[in-house]
Parts: structure tokens; C-alpha cells; sequence
């Protein structure tokens, strides 16, 4: 496969061919489609998809964004960890400049605070071997597709010096959440194809079964627009099933290896999301036999309840359910840019508003 | 966040492997997926490989696109247009 391999799921003829027939697959109708992937929103606004689609089709992005969903409390665990405890704090690059209401991680750095970037939870195990008298602790974000890699890291008995706040969240538990948000139409999901590679789509079925079809797709404009396609073909025919449109990676069952190593090191607990408040079951929790790892238990730490889910006026909460477009918000592109974001979905590339900031018109 | 590259995998040494596409090159661990042999595109997240890509499967997307839009990938376009 290689590169002549992704080139032909890039080819433009063949997005071409396929928005036409979207568009006659879709005719007059109003359909409102929702994705639940950051990676997804990237890819849509950096190849400008959606200039591609029928009046009457939205694609709304959802609350894909893992950087976003995190709640500040527990982004300021790790603030706390790193000034107050003097650990080594590592984390994934978004994660950084999250404003938290009190500190963000990057500027608790610039307050003496050492914070790392990693690249993957490997990496903050071999820095923990490397530096045997730090602690070094992992503030582990995102959906399953990096869940399970925590989870290998877990099982792969990890030096004594490391911990991590596990703070990921599941899928599943959020799409029914959104099904029963108020005022939100969903005529159909697109799945996150990177997370369905780890867990497979048979848990879906049922969800698909009582709301209504789904697709699950890649990442290449034309594995998007071909998920995109059967998605609306089902939805006109009222067919609540689920079809695979990246069958190259993605199998019904998933890969069960890295499910058993998830379900080996972590329990399932309620957790909050940005924008959607608790939701049951929706996050991982290390199993008792790994609390050794567990920072919050190891530096005696809780969440503050008391911090606010976002500052003043931010609307990602509201942006993330497809609630609002971003330029709805009043601090788009003025007091919140890239450059000087005032909620995670300016921050993250995956973020809703970053990636409107900067495709706009692509 | 959920980014993730196919990658060709060309050495294995236990649970680790190198990874190469185009000029990249990378070491990652193959903890998480059972089985694999050089050669096999492999879906890597964060220094992990997470599923082995299915090549058959690959040809048969733009297959399947063929078979059920056929008026697409000819270029035939279809009477109810």
C-alpha cells in the first residue's frame, strides 16, 4: 500500500464523482450528520469537505476532542502535581495550553514547573527509567484508540517512580448522551475510525438499532466522502444498521488484544465531559491490583469541584454538541485565536474552532 | 489525537519493531497486536502499533466503490441523475 496506496483515497475525480452522487443520494432533504472525532474535524476542514456537500446536508462535529471534553479539574491535577509536588509531569502536546481557570499546564512551566511533552506513554516510562530520582507522572488523555496504549503501559510493569492521572473517556457512553441532549437532531453518526480500530463496532449495533444508522470511516477525503455516502443512503432508507467504509483497518470485533489489555488494567467509571457534564460509565479507572500507579492516590490528590468548566463566555461546551457554529461565539477570532485561545477547541488541532480559525474558506 | 499512519513494519525484535513509510523511520512497540510479520502495514498511534491494515481489504474500498457506484469510477453517469 504505501504512499500509491493513500494517494488513491486522495484521488480527486473520485471525490468528484462521489459528492455528485451525494448530492443526488441526499436531493432536498435536511439531514444533520454528526461526527464524534477531532481527527475527523481536521481532516473535513484542512480538505475543505464541506464545500463539497448538499445545501440540506450539516456535518456537525461532536464532542470528539479529547483535549477538549478534559475537564479543567482535571487538567489542574496535573498543575498541581508539577508545582506543588515537584514531579515531572508529562503529557500530550494539546494538552498544554488549555486555559483552566487558575494555571495552564504550559504556564505552569514558565512558573518553574517541569512539564514534558511525550510523544506516546512509552515515553514517559523511559523517562521515569531514566531518571530514577524524579517521580514522573502521565496525565493520559483520549478515547480508546490511546487508551489501550495506556493500558500496555500499565501491564508492562512500569518503574516505581511512575504514575498517571488516567483520565480517558469512552465513546459509546457519549453518543448516548448526545442522543438524549434536548434540541439535538442527529440523523445519523460518523464513526471515529482510529478508535474502532481498537474496539470494532458490535457494541454499536444495538445504539444503531434504537437511533439510527452509522458509518464508520477513515481519514482520507475519499474514505470521508464515501462514508458519507453510505450514511446518507441509509438514512434516506430509514436502515439503522451500521456499515464499515474502512475495512482496511477496521474489523466488527476490533482488535481483541488490545481490549483484553484495556479490560486487564482499568475499570469503567462515571466521568465528566466538557459541555455534557457526568456521564455513566464513560471513563477508565486503574483496576485495584495497578493503584500503585495511580498519582491522585499516590500525592493524596482530588479534583477541585470548585473550578468553573470553562472561562467566562467560552462556548466550546455549546460548540461541541454542534449547539452553536464557532463564529456564534463572541470571542471567536477576537479574544480567542490560536494564538491566545480562551477554550480548548482553540487550542487542540482537533479542536472545532481552531480548525474553523484556520480552514475557514478552504 | 486519535492520528494514526499506516506503516510498513521491516524489522522485528520481540516486542518491538521498526516501522518505515516513505522517509520516516520508527521504532514502536507491537505489544498490542498478535502475530505480525515483516512486510505488513501496521496502524500506528503513539509509538504503538494498534491493528494490521488489510491489504486485500484496501483494494477492495476502492472495489467495493467500483462495484456499487459503477457510473462513478467509469465516469458513466447513472439515468436518474
Amino acid at each position: 500500500m504505501g504512499d500509491a496506496g493513500t494517494e488513491r483515497f486522495r484521488d480527486p475525480e473520485l471525490m468528484r464523482r462521489l459528492a455528485e452522487h451525494l448530492h443526488r443520494v441526499v436531493g432536498r432533504r435536511d439531514l444533520a450528520f454528526m461526527h464524534v472525532c477531532g481527527t475527523h474535524e481536521n481532516a473535513i476542514a484542512r480538505h475543505g469537505l464541506r464545500s463539497l456537500l448538499p445545501d440540506g446536508l450539516r456535518v456537525i462535529a461532536g464532542p470528539g476532542c479529547p483535549v477538549c471534553v478534559c475537564p479543567p479539574a482535571e487538567i489542574d491535577l496535573a498543575v498541581r502535581l508539577a508545582l506543588e509536588h515537584g514531579v515531572i509531569v508529562t503529557t500530550y502536546g494539546d494538552m498544554l495550553n488549555v486555559p483552566t481557570g487558575r494555571q495552564s499546564l504550559a504556564e505552569a512551566r514558565a512558573n518553574g514547573g517541569d512539564v514534558r511533552v511525550v510523544y506516546g506513554a512509552a515515553d514517559a516510562v523511559e523517562l521515569a527509567r531514566a531518571t530514577p530520582r524524579r517521580q514522573v507522572v502521565l496525565l493520559a488523555v483520549g478515547f480508546e484508540t490511546t487508551a489501550c496504549i495506556t493500558a500496555a503501559v500499565t501491564l508492562a510493569d512500569p518503574p516505581d517512580n511512575f504514575s498517571m492521572v488516567v483520565s480517558h473517556r469512552l465513546i459509546p457512553p457519549a453518543m448516548e448522551a448526545l442522543l438524549e441532549v434536548e434540541g439535538l437532531r442527529i440523523d445519523g453518526f460518523v464513526l471515529p475510525g482510529h478508535v474502532m480500530a481498537v474496539t470494532g463496532y458490535r457494541e454499536y449495533e444495538p445504539i444503531a438499532a434504537r437511533s439510527g444508522p452509522m458509518v464508520v470511516t477513515g481519514f482520507e477525503p475519499v474514505d470521508i466522502m464515501l462514508g458519507l455516502v453510505q450514511l446518507a443512503e441509509l438514512a434516506v432508507a430509514a436502515d439503522p444498521r451500521v456499515a464499515n467504509a474502512y475495512p482496511r483497518v477496521v474489523r466488527r470485533e476490533g482488535n481483541t488484544r488490545a481490549l483484553a489489555a484495556m479490560e486487564s488494567a482499568f475499570d469503567v467509571s462515571d466521568a465528566r465531559w466538557r459541555g455534557l457534564g457526568s456521564i455513566g460509565a464513560s471513563g477508565l479507572t486503574l483496576r485495584p491490583q495497578h493503584h500503585r500507579l495511580d498519582a491522585t492516590r499516590r500525592f493524596g490528590l482530588e479534583p477541585d469541584p470548585s473550578l468553573p468548566e470553562g472561562l467566562p463566555g467560552c462556548a466550546c461546551g455549546q460548540v461541541m454538541l454542534g449547539m452553536l457554529e464557532p463564529e456564534q461565539c463572541g470571542h471567536f477570532g477576537q479574544a480567542c485565536t490560536p494564538d491566545t485561545p480562551w477554550g480548548p477547541c482553540m487550542v487542540s488541532f482537533e479542536g472545532t474552532c481552531r480548525n474553523r480559525y484556520l480552514y475557514q474558506g478552504a | 489525537m486519535c492520528l494514526a499512519f499506516p506503516m510498513k513494519l521491516i524489522e522485528i525484535d520481540g516486542q518491538c519493531g521498526t516501522v518505515l513509510e516513505g522517509a520516516v523511520r520508527r521504532d514502536v512497540r507491537l505489544d498490542l497486536v498478535e502475530g505480525v510479520e515483516v512486510g505488513q502495514y501496521l496502524l500506528i498511534h503513539a509509538g504503538y502499533a494498534i491493528q494490521v491494515l488489510d491489504e486485500a481489504e484496501a483494494l477492495e474500498t476502492v472495489e467495493l466503490i467500483r462495484q456499487a457506484y459503477p457510473y462513478l469510477v467509469s465516469g458513466e453517469r447513472s439515468g436518474d441523475g
